[in-house]
């Protein structure tokens, strides 16, 4: 532990007393010398002058806002893979802009060089045929899509958004680990990283030396927009879905720039132009940011079986109908392989050698290359040639030669001479170190910083910082990385104050006209409004069912008997004290609202888990009986809070109002079962007073009527009158509402064929008379409503 | 020889299929030297909203059509004449198996014809050690590659057992090849992984045969069917040449090229995805009428 840096000096703070960085590794806060990088001096005079417990605080502030915004990612070594707390390191990485700009220099022409190699690889492929890159290579990755050979991106260009893994030599000098190509993430968690950080350090740290991420987002997002053919016609990213690891950095970019968030069902390409279906029509779409693998993308084409895709979409880039980011295929330039001959590349494509090198690589299909790693296996991190994650990642198929599959063969020697060309050897490289928290002081523990960079018409610009990943533990070796850890802001420090920059440019007013709802967001809203209304039904069943039990003291008491065979038909089983029906449908919900995450507020979201939660425990302690009645009265006023944020917060956008189209329906539906099984004669006695109790009603019957609960002053106030919102006849009247405000609601005066549907519905109830009210009449009901929701899907949702 | 060739394929659908959308590889293509197009015509009906007719990756004629109404089924029929003229029995130019490889890496080049995509694994093949091992209990160390494919195709055929119950069009080979049944495409794909598997680059073949009538009896309209065989790189001075495992002979005129591709995905005669929800029925005959005396 007594490296010869070791900077216990009686000049810096406690917090650094244990920092001591490993011999033979760079740090980012100590050079090579020992003496404390001046960039970093100002943060760390600052934290020197709290208490441990006083920067504990400031740390939590970070994770709160974190928690609070909902950033969360899916770790996949667990499956189903669960929701994580975004893990971050609350600690930023320093760089001092001088020394960033170098990278950037070196990353440009690395960008540059692979957009390059792409063209070649989809074109020409002269590469291939002088030599310089293995045919066997190319034609073996899975990546390198041969649909696409010869189509030339509308664009113009390949990659657009290209991000790099980087880290810092022992001798301090910068090198690549890795390219992102096919669909870079981070960017999303970079703003959220430096949300946190402000969060931390805004009292503490003067910030107007750091750059900004803002002005990258703003420049790329103009770059997207400004792509060819993009007049009249949107900016889209595609997600693979909610299961997807980085879904909330998609929900939240698209929010972030104003962007459509789609899934491939969202899409369809007609007469070569690529539509986003919506409650409006098929709309066409100039720009396609992808966060979906390229094969995935068209079954048609691509993976067959692949249920992410749009069939048709190769066809509609091969007619140069829409910009994608990146072009389908660069995926083929993440290859592992690849590192070994981009050096050479460099110089046969530009006559310059890499500015900044990549982790040094040696394919096995060439013999002089296969030795040496043969030689030196114990040093070298052996992997597919064709695989394409970072050596980083965690599940990497990367594995120290030395240790690797012992046992399995009969050595090393051996395996690597029966698979060679299946294999590389990379360099066991070391990493940097920075300050990470442990317990009350800073310790030294393993980095790389992800850079990531945007075309634009004046050329690459790079996002200044923003994201850093720290190794778990103090083993500074590449390999350590595969173990997880946590994730850092970068800053990015000048010596003055930077220009301000935010996505707006500042004091104007930017109105902008609303766009057509997807119709399979709308969709999802649609049955959200659903589920959640069918989720209130079930706990008011639920309530009645337990409080007629300890009024009648049996379940076979003809009260709760008609009531569990009501729920029943439902999927209610009474033998539980809260049914897992109810837990089933509110999952149904669950599901829906995670699919337009980017058209919800984070409190609605917040307010829906927090029921979930809730209802969980529940219905692992709840007793039958008054404990149950109990628990579901809590259930009611989470649900109903839930609603109240909806109804109250949410701006009456096209999204609104399926969504309240969906609760009217539901309520509509829900209350005609009801009253069918309650009123029919051969229900118990006090069967309308539990439709009343049912209905919600109760005050209102007692002020409306005299007398109990009848079959006739029921149907009277809980489906004929226009002024109970738990009325049949007040829920038509309000879909009525809303189908009037839906595209097409009135057309030349005369109403939509969803409304035509409507109509009959609901003036039937305005005149019907209680007495007159059978119980045919409210089944027929039910099966209008079917149609009407038949209908609803059929004119807007597909 | 000169064919007219005719398909019609028919597919109803239970329910309205909902924007269909499918992309066709049923005319026949041209080969330099071995066979010509003399007219082709493939018609579709209903008639398509869209409608592209080029080449793919491989070079082969492929049609793609997709329908913005649902349709409740699609009739396709292909006419075509074709003259066949293989040449009759070629030299064993190829290249003794064990140099294979060398002559593969000293490949450069990543068109169609390259040996490189016909390697290693592909959507529907994969390099499985049962067929690998099978591969190399039938082929002789000193053979020339077309010999190892020879016999190869020879072994395969006396192994396996033609079946059209025994698998379907999504059978994976090796369940094939561990049941020794299957169809054409089974003997292809399980004779494409056993070549792949000993280094051998290997490839699919889709297209018609002529099928000559029991003797005595006349030829049926009709009764041929579309069949696949298979195609295997033996060397630089051979370069390609075609087998027939399912009838245990090189090809000659008798096979009439449609598609080449690594396996059945790159060249299924209709591939394509419907918004369906029922089953789907499909009637198809072909007829290979040859215009020359045999």
């Amino acid at each position: 532990m007594s490296g010869q840096r070791a900077p216990s000096r009686p000049d810096l703070p406690p917090l650094l007393a244990g920092y001591r960085p490993q011999p033979g590794v760079a740090d980012e806060l100590f050079d090579a010398k020992g003496a404390m990088r001046p960039v970093w001096r100002p943060l760390i005079d600052h934290l020197a002058k709290l208490t441990p417990e006083q920067i504990e605080e400031h740390f939590a502030r970070g994770r709160t806002y974190l928690r609070d915004a909902g950033v969360y990612f899916r770790h996949y070594a667990t499956t189903p893979a669960p929701e994580r707390d975004w893990p971050l390191s609350p600690v930023p990485v320093l760089i001092h802009e001088t020394e960033w700009e170098a990278i950037c220099d070196g990353l440009t022409q690395r960008a540059d060089l692979l957009e390059a190699v792409m063209a070649d690889l989809y074109g020409p492929a002269d590469l291939v045929r002088d030599g310089h890159l293995p045919a066997e290579l190319v034609a073996g990755s899975p990546e390198w899509l041969r649909p696409l050979v010869g189509v030339k991106p509308a664009s113009g260009h390949f990659l657009h958004l290209v991000s790099f893994e980087i880290s810092r030599n022992p001798d301090g000098s910068w090198f690549v680990i890795g390219d992102r190509t096919q669909a870079p993430s981070g960017a999303g968690f970079a703003l959220e990283n430096r949300m946190a950080t402000t969060r931390i350090f805004n009292d503490l740290y003067p910030r107007e030396n750091i750059h900004r991420l803002a002005g990258f987002f703003r420049s790329f997002r103009d770059a997207m927009d400004g792509l060819p053919g993009t007049r009249n016609r949107r900016t889209a990213i595609l997600t693979p879905g909610p299961n997807n690891a980085s879904y909330f950095e998609h929900t939240y970019i698209a929010r972030y720039l104003g962007a459509l968030l789609l899934e491939g069902e969202d899409i369809m390409v007609r007469d070569g132009a690529v539509m986003v279906r919506t409650i409006e029509g098929p709309q066409p779409l100039g720009t396609l940011w992808r966060r979906v693998d390229a094969d995935y993308m068209d079954p048609l084409e691509l993976q067959e079986d692949s249920q992410l895709g749009t069939p048709g979409l190769v066809n509609a880039v091969r007619l140069g109908n829409v910009n994608l980011i990146n072009a389908l295929g660069s995926g083929v330039l993440e290859m592992r392989a690849l590192m070994a001959f981009l050096p050479k590349i460099s110089k046969v494509l530009t006559g310059q050698a890499l500015r900044l090198p990549n982790i040094a690589t040696w394919w096995c299909g060439q013999p002089k290359e296969r030795a040496y790693v043969k030689e030196n296996a114990s040093r070298m991190m052996i992997a597919g040639a064709l695989a394409h994650d970072l050596p980083l990642d965690i599940g990497a198929t990367t594995a120290l030669g030395g240790a690797f599959r012992s046992g399995a063969k009969a050595s090393i020697d051996a395996w690597i001479d029966e698979e060679g060309p299946l294999l590389v050897g990379q360099e066991l490289v070391t990493l940097s170190t920075a300050p990470a928290w442990r317990d009350g002081v800073l310790v030294p523990h393993p980095m790389t910083v992800r850079v990531t960079a945007a075309r634009t018409p004046r050329g690459w610009t790079f996002m200044p910082g923003g994201y850093a990943r720290i190794g778990a533990s103090d083993d500074a070796t590449a390999l350590a990385m595969q173990r997880g850890g946590t994730v850092a802001d970068v800053w990015i420090v000048a010596d003055a104050p930077v220009p301000h920059e935010t996505l707006l440019a500042p004091g104007t007013r930017q109105l902008v006209e609303p766009e057509p709802l997807p119709s399979r967001a709308a969709e999802n809203l649609y049955w959200l409004g659903r589920y959640v209304e069918r989720t209130e039904t079930a706990f008011r069943l639920v309530r009645a069912y337990q409080l007629r039990l300890l009024e009648a003291g049996s379940p076979d008491d003809p009260g709760p008997a008609h009531l569990a065979a009501f729920m029943a038909a439902i999927d209610l089983d009474v033998a539980e004290a809260i049914p897992s029906g109810v837990a089933a449908t509110l999952a149904a919900a669950g599901a829906c609202a995670g699919k337009v995450r980017d058209r919800f507020s984070v409190d609605g979201w917040a307010a829906l888990q927090d029921l979930s939660r809730t209802l969980d425990q529940m219905a692992a302690t709840a007793r039958p009986g008054d404990d149950a009645a109990r628990a579901t009265g809590v259930l009611l006023r989470k649900v109903t809070g839930f609603s109240g944020l909806v109804h109250e917060n949410m701006y009456r956008f096209a999204g609104w109002r399926f969504l309240s189209f969906g609760r009217a329906v539901e309520r509509a539906d829900a209350l005609a079962a009801i009253l069918a099984s309650l009123t029919d004669p051969p229900a118990p006695e006090g069967a309308a007073e539990i439709a009343v109790e049912l209905g919600d009603s109760v005050m209102t019957h007692r002020r409306r009527y005299r007398g109990k609960a009848t079959r006739d002053s029921v149907l009277d106030l809980l489906a004929l009158d226009p002024n109970n919102p738990r009325a049949i006849l007040f829920q038509l009247n309000e879909m009525l509402t809303l189908a009037t405000s839906m595209p097409n609601g009135r057309h030349d005066g005369r109403p939509s064929a969803l409304m035509r549907a409507i109509l009959p519905l609901q003036a039937r109830l305005a005149v019907a008379e209680p007495e007159a009210l059978t119980v045919d009449d409210l089944l027929d009901l039910r099966r209008d409503l079917v149609a009407v929701s038949d209908l609803l899907s059929s004119e807007y949702l597909r | 020889m000169r064919y007219d060739i005719t398909l019609q394929v028919d597919y109803a659908y239970d329910f309205a299929s909902d924007h269909a959308r499918n992309l066709l590889h049923l005319l026949p293509r041209g080969i330099a030297g071995r066979q010509e197009v003399v007219a082709s015509r493939l018609g579709v009906d209903p008639a398509p909203q869209e409608r592209w007719d080029g080449p793919d990756f491989f070079g082969n004629p492929t049609t793609w059509i997709a329908y913005h109404e649902p349709i409740e089924s699609i009739s396709l029929s292909l006419k075509a004449r074709t003259v066949q003229n293989t040449p009759a029995s070629r030299m064993d130019l190829s290249s003794r198996f064990g140099d294979l490889a060398a002559e593969i890496a000293a490949c450069h080049g990543l068109g169609p014809e390259a040996p490189h995509h016909f390697r290693g694994r592909s959507p529907r093949v994969a390099p499985d050690p049962e067929m690998t091992a099978f591969a190399c209990d039938h082929i002789g160390a000193g053979m020339s590659t077309r010999q190892a494919v020879q016999a190869l195709g020879h072994a395969l055929h006396q192994e396996m057992t033609f079946d059209a119950e025994a698998t379907d069009v999504r059978t994976p080979t090796a369940e094939a090849f561990a049941q020794r049944r299957g169809v054409c495409q089974d003997f292809s794909h399980v004779m494409i992984a056993c070549l792949r598997g000993v280094g051998i680059p290997a490839g699919y073949v889709s297209g018609f045969l002529r099928t000559l009538p029991p003797p005595g009896k006349p030829r049926l309209a009709g009764a041929d069917a579309m069949h696949a065989w298979v195609r295997a790189w033996c060397g630089t001075d051979m370069g390609w040449v075609e087998f027939d495992p399912t009838n245990d002979t090189f090809v000659r005129d008798d096979h009439i090229v449609v598609a080449y591709g690594r396996d059945y995905a790159d060249v299924s005669p209709v591939r394509g995805t419907l918004r369906s929800t029922g089953g789907q029925h499909t009637d198809h005959a072909v007829d290979v009428l040859p215009l020359d005396p045999a």
